[in-house]
């Protein structure tokens, strides 16, 4: 069981608390009604699934009830950083050791 | 005495303290703080069970939790009864019944032994390849001889009458192991002020003092030593010191499982203690102190019972006080085992030689053989050994070759040296890294934030093991943010015994004879020859030649198996062994009880069963219940005499002459409440909800972004800025869920809260052509005239003094009415309304005659009639959908070419042109029943019931294009017969809908 | 003109009594809930209307002297508890933008008390309910074994477990099997 730090909690909390909710970063079209079937196809159906770096929704479904956004490491299952919704994207750096971390932050 | 075997003024058990057991049919005797293993040794015994694959005798190989061959069959009674404990582990209590397995008729003569003889048709591999073909033979001959003939123990049958208890447990160190490193860790991070745990598997700490008697630490003895510092730790606040406690699992971030024994041990446990706890530990920082697991000599005939590590007898000896035999062989690569010999020898027992492969041992250790008259045969080997059902004599010579000897034994202990236990830190995703110069894997870098000390981490001086655990432990008190503490000093501490000398593989006994019988792996009867065949036939990865050869694949995870398994494959590979690479080590370290993983999930907590404020009154009225999802609802209410079928036509017919009353808890129900609610609502639901006044209601749909139907209900307009949202049963937490998706992170300028309330109200549907009759006496504050209150509108006041939203609603076609009251109120109202109903003839009805009267009107619901890939235009519901909306969820998707093509499969009603036949749910449809199979389905059949009220079968079903088909036949192809379908609309019941307004 | 009995309200768990040694299980009385969503910036007229600071920290809960209590959920999600007043009532007069909603029955609790209070909840619940990271006056909502609940920790030896109606019946249950193993 994971331990994912909420960021409306401040406090790191068993993963039984969370939904993943899917990948982050892709808005909503404003004029959804008006895209291309392709922009449609690229907004609904096509999902990046790296091996790596992620960006992914999680919902503290069953504490604060908050939607946010994390960086994870797929391959180590590691949280690299967990930040609110609305947002903008932490870019984040793949050190010597292999280990990730949020690009600038004091090492 | 107990045992023949016992040695007196030797081991740490009080003699005194007798026990009886059974061992198959014989009653033995045991003393307090025995394992069955040591208990059986007292009384002479070894030959504790029959091989996997091979059915030969096997006895002891270990003390401890690595042991492969001495599993059994250990119960206090029939239903109390647990096959494969491992004797070595499992303590003897008063009244334990034991039994050996694999074996028949007999442990001494067995059937199955005609496996070993056999056995050069059982080499590795050869399932694989024998039982080829023909493929239908293995179903019902192979596997069913093979399963019967292999395997271990046999399960129980009856349920297990015991209970297990979880417990989370939060800390900032574990440390994992309680030897003499463990100790030092833990005692160090407690002085530092960190909460500590602290787990052994065995009933008492001390580890590898179980059997080194010659250590000292502080200057007594390392088993006083280690009991002193338990005793400290047990009464500081911040510990908790758990023994009989295997940790089996290392998951991410430090969240460790723990399964301890609770009663195991005890002849009469207190009914109330649980028979284990499941420990789910999530440490900041883990201590591994897991020690190291001496690994067997491989060589000829290496299995007879009798043939056992050295630490093991070393083991039965100085804690247990009993001899493995009378005149002992020793058969070693390492040092340690010459101190084993020692402590037999000085107990009175013969050891007729000391053969070590080395050709020049310490000569410390050779002077010290000497002087207790003990023949030394350095640069030899046991090349083979005999005896049935015990062992008799070992056969040595020079490892280079020529003549060879026979010495008469009643035992041999052996010790090709010391593997370190890296299976929780592997477990932690730490990759071990091989030691060139210690020939060993050792931890590597720390992935979690834990440190291994002592054996485990190759640490081999006593002294400075335990000096650098007490600095781990201070430091992960450190790491963990205790500041409070003090620091904690290790002692001096040192021993005689050796670890020194090592060898992986096979040994000069091995040979390459293909007949030869030089066990690897115990368990799984997997030979030195095997690995060889698999590597000659191609497996050249490890993980290949494990699962060919099943070596390491028992209970046991190869303990003392991996490294000479793989030291084999190494050299038939001419490959360095780190190149070849090591099997990941996996959960549970030891096997685990099913009870302690589901611990409190069983019976009645197995899934939480959820009932409506009615549920009482309705099961004293007979009701059958069905579960929709987790709760359970009232089916039909059968009454003296009546079938399902008889029951629902009643409830059907009754409701449309009289009345009914349904209980529509289950609904699910969100309050949207803000000054936004009406624009956040039209982009979640199809329609529009700008002009709903308040005090009306409306049906709405609600999409997924692709365009397909997600939910519906019925929504109410409470004020101007709240709405009262209806959802199926089973959609109310994901349409929650969805709606503050959207809500939270597309819409969150919108001004609106979401809030459950499906179990704040109780909903008691009354529906039919008195339902107003029944209601309305009950009603304060509500004019509920059809003018003033007309379908599908909401009214807020009173029934029977309590508050009350009452929705003129219908999901029947009838008049009627759904009455939402606090849920702590609805037993009650629903007992006053029922009063009143059934006065006036009406009755109760459940969700079959609900489905059957919905059907009847052709309403749909969302799940049956639709399945995830239908839009509202398939449903026939495209007037539910708002043209003129800029936006709402699915909008974009509705519009996709494949949803707006033609050939699509459409929402109908479906006719059979025999009036009493009832189609089945999900049967295909045909246009052409004479094509030749597979026939082209063109749709399916969704819902279907027989309608009394119709006096004929009615169904729905979804055909391709199937609204232009009215009037057509169709045909429903069965096993046994083909039926003719008229497709018709949807609504078979008073098309005009002048019911709803009676 | 039929009679217009006043229905009475029957409690989810009215009659149940558990525990073992070291804890006792019991339903709490009925009460008031309100579940109040608002932008934490208008807590101070909230506070006001009902007569406590509304916490504005993750786990908090605050308590007055009427015994009205509540409790942060999340950042904009209040839950309030009243066994004598009526915080519906009291909110209907504040013009700050909120949401009130009577969950009164939606709930119902389980008092869990004694000196195996925190272990019988921790059973089954995955988050640390210990002193140094729950003292006394944390709450929060969580999972209990398969059902979500919200823990309160009325006093040192005393939750309060907060949990749907119909879920009642498994939350009884399970502390009950938990208990009986509170003193491990």
């Amino acid at each position: 069981m994971l331990l994912i730090h909420c960021p409306y909690c401040q406090e790191e909390r068993p993963e039984l608390e969370f939904r993943n909710t899917g990948e982050a970063h892709i808005e909503r079209p404003k004029d959804i009604a008006g895209i291309s079937d392709e922009e449609f196809e690229k907004f609904f159906f096509i999902r990046a699934n790296p091996k790596g770096v992620t960006y992914e929704r999680w919902r503290h479904i069953h504490g604060c009830a908050r939607f946010f956004n994390a960086v994870r490491d797929t391959v180590s299952d590691r949280f690299v950083t967990t930040y609110k919704a609305g947002e903008p994207r932490v870019e984040v750096e793949r050190g010597d050791d292999g280990v990730l971390t949020v690009k600038g932050a004091a090492q | 005495m107990s045992g023949a075997n016992r040695i007196k003024g030797k081991g740490r058990l009080t003699p005194a303290k007798t026990l009886r057991f059974k061992f198959d049919n014989k009653i033995l005797t045991a003393v307090q703080g025995d394992t069955l293993a040591s208990a059986l040794l007292a009384n002479g015994i070894h030959l504790t069970g029959r091989s996997f694959k091979y059915h030969r005798p096997r006895g002891m190989l270990s003390a401890g939790p690595e042991e492969p061959n001495a599993l059994m069959d250990v119960g206090r009674d029939a239903v109390r009864r647990t096959p494969n404990i491992r004797a070595t582990v499992q303590e003897v209590y008063d009244g334990m019944q034991t039994r050996s397995q694999n074996r028949w008729p007999s442990l001494a003569f067995d059937v199955g032994g005609l496996n070993n003889l056999a056995s050069p048709f059982f080499a590795a591999g050869f399932y694989y390849k024998t039982f080829m073909w023909p493929k239908a033979a293995w179903k019902k001959i192979y596997e069913p001889v093979i399963r019967a003939a292999a395997g271990l123990g046999v399960s129980p049958t009856e349920p297990d009458p015991d209970h297990y208890s979880n417990h989370f447990a939060h800390c900032d160190v574990l440390v994992i192991g309680g030897g003499a490193t463990g100790l030092s860790a833990a005692l160090a991070a407690a002085h530092a002020g960190a909460e500590v745990i602290l787990c052994d598997e065995q009933p008492e700490t001390g580890g590898a003092f179980h059997h080194e008697t010659d250590a000292t630490v502080g200057g007594q003895s390392g088993w006083d030593w280690a009991q002193k510092v338990t005793a400290e730790l047990r009464a500081m606040d911040n510990v908790r010191v758990l023994t009989r406690t295997t940790a089996f699992g290392y998951q991410a971030q430090n969240h460790v499982g723990l399964v301890e024994r609770v009663t195991e041990h005890l002849a009469n446990p207190d009914p109330s203690l649980p028979r284990e706890r499941l420990w789910q530990v999530r440490a900041r920082q883990v201590v591994i102190a897991t020690g190291a697991i001496e690994r067997h000599m491989v060589f000829a005939n290496n299995d007879r019972p009798g043939i056992m590590l050295a630490s093991a007898a070393r083991t039965y000896l100085n804690h247990f006080g009993v001899t493995v035999g009378a005149k002992v062989g020793v058969y070693t690569a390492c040092d340690s085992a010459w101190s084993a010999a020692f402590d037999l020898k000085q107990a009175g027992v013969s050891i007729p030689a000391i053969v070590d492969v080395r050709p020049d041992p310490d000569p410390a250790l050779v002077a010290r053989a000497k002087e207790l008259g003990i023949e030394v045969l350095a640069g030899q080997a046991v090349l083979d050994t005999s005896g049935k059902l015990r062992v008799k004599s070992m056969k040595v010579g020079r490892t280079s070759g020529g003549s060879t000897r026979d010495i008469p034994v009643d035992a041999l202990i052996m010790s090709a040296g010391w593997t370190p236990s890296v299976h929780m830190y592997s477990q932690s995703r730490g990759k071990v890294v091989w030691d060139e110069e210690s020939q060993r894997f050792l931890p590597g870098r720390n992935v979690q934030d834990c440190v291994s000390v002592g054996a485990c981490n190759g640490d081999d001086d006593l002294g400075d093991a335990i000096a650098a655990a007490a600095k781990a432990g201070h430091e992960a008190a450190i790491a963990s943010g205790s500041q409070a503490g003090e620091a904690w000093t290790a002692p001096d501490a040192e021993t005689q015994t050796s670890w020194a000398g090592s060898m992986m593989g096979s040994a000069a006994g091995a040979g390459a004879d293909t007949t030869v019988k030089a066990f690897v792996d115990f368990q799984n009867d997997v030979t030195a020859k095997d690995i060889r065949l698999a590597v000659r036939e191609g497996m050249h990865s490890i993980e290949h030649v494990k699962r060919f050869t099943t070596n390491g694949m028992a209970t046991d995870q190869g303990k003392t198996s991996n490294i000479h398994g793989l030291a084999i494959a190494a050299e038939m590979l001419d490959k360095p062994l780190p190149q070849v690479g090591l099997t990941t080590f996996r959960s549970p370290y030891t096997p685990v009880t099913f009870g302690a993983i589901v611990n409190h999930s069983r019976g009645d907590l197995f899934d939480p069963t959820r009932r409506t404020p009615m549920h009482g009154w309705e099961e004293a009225h007979g009701a059958v219940f069905e579960d929709v999802g987790q709760w359970k609802r009232a089916w039909y209410y059968p009454r003296a005499g009546e079938d399902m079928h008889q029951a629902v036509n009643r409830e059907c017919r009754t409701v449309r002459d009289v009345a009914g009353m349904f209980d529509a808890t289950t609904l699910g129900k969100i309050e949207v409440v803000g000054p936004d609610a009406a624009q956040f609502l039209n982009l979640m639901y199809t329609n529009s909800w700008d002009k709903l006044e308040p005090g009306r209601c409306k049906y709405g749909i609600m999409l997924r972004e692709d365009g397909f139907i997600y939910d519906d209900g019925v929504v109410g307009r409470m004020a101007e800025d709240r709405f009262h949202v209806t959802t199926t049963t089973g959609g109310a937490p994901r349409v929650m869920h969805h709606m503050e998706d959207y809500l939270q992170t597309e819409f969150p300028h919108l001004k609106v809260w979401l809030t459950s309330t499906t179990e704040q109200w109780a909903v008691i549907a009354v529906q039919g052509p008195k339902a107003r009759e029944i209601v309305a006496p009950l009603v304060e504050d509500i004019d509920m005239s059809n003018e003033a209150m007309p379908h599908m509108s909401v009214r807020v006041g009173k029934i029977c003094g309590v508050p009350t939203r009452l929705f003129r609603m219908s999901f029947t076609g009838e008049a009627g009415y759904e009455v939402n009251v606090p849920a702590d109120y609805g037993e009650a109202v629903w007992k006053a309304l029922w009063q009143r109903a059934e006065a006036l003839g009406a009755c109760a009805y459940g969700t079959e005659t609900m489905h059957v009267l919905r059907a009847e009107k052709g309403y749909i619901i969302v799940g049956q009639d639709t399945d995830g890939t239908v839009t509202p235009d398939d449903a026939g519901l495209n007037w539910a959908v708002a043209k003129k909306k800029p936006d709402f969820v699915g909008i974009r998707g509705m519009k996709r070419p494949d949803l707006v093509a033609s050939g699509r499969k459409q929402l109908v009603g479906l006719a059979t042109k025999d009036p009493g036949i009832v189609l089945e749910e999900g049967a295909q449809i045909v246009a052409d029943p004479n094509q030749t199979v597979p026939m082209t389905m063109i749709g399916h059949v969704t819902s279907s019931y027989w309608s009394e009220n119709c006096g004929r079968s009615i169904a729905m079903g979804v055909v391709v294009d199937g609204r232009a088909l009215m009037g057509k036949t169709l045909y429903v192809p069965m096993p046994d017969k083909t039926i003719e379908v008229e497709v018709t609309d949807t609504v078979f019941i008073d098309k005009e809908g002048v019911r709803l307004n009676g | 003109m039929a009679d217009i009995a006043h229905a009475t309200r029957t409690e989810p768990l009215a009659g149940r009594i558990g525990g073992a040694a070291g804890v006792a299980l019991t339903p709490a009385a009925p009460a008031n809930r309100v579940s109040l969503r608002a932008d934490p910036a208008d807590a101070k007229a909230l506070s006001k209307a009902l007569g406590l600071e509304l916490p504005v920290t993750p786990k908090a809960s605050a308590r007055n002297d009427h015994g009205r209590l509540v409790a942060w959920l999340g950042p904009d999600e209040w839950l309030i508890i009243d066994e004598n007043g009526n915080p519906l009532a009291d909110l209907e007069k504040v013009t700050a933008l909120h949401s009130a909603v009577d969950i009164s029955h939606r709930n119902t609790a389980i008092l869990v008390s004694g000196k195996g209070a925190r272990a019988t909840v921790q059973s089954g619940c995955p988050q640390n309910l210990s002193d140094k990271v729950f003292p006394v006056g944390s709450a929060t909502r969580t999972v209990m074994g398969k059902i979500e609940v919200v823990i309160l920790r009325t006093a040192e030896n005393e939750f309060r477990v907060e949990c749907w109606r119909s879920f009642s019946d498994y939350a009884f249950g399970m502390l009950s099997e938990a208990a009986k193993d509170c003193l491990a």
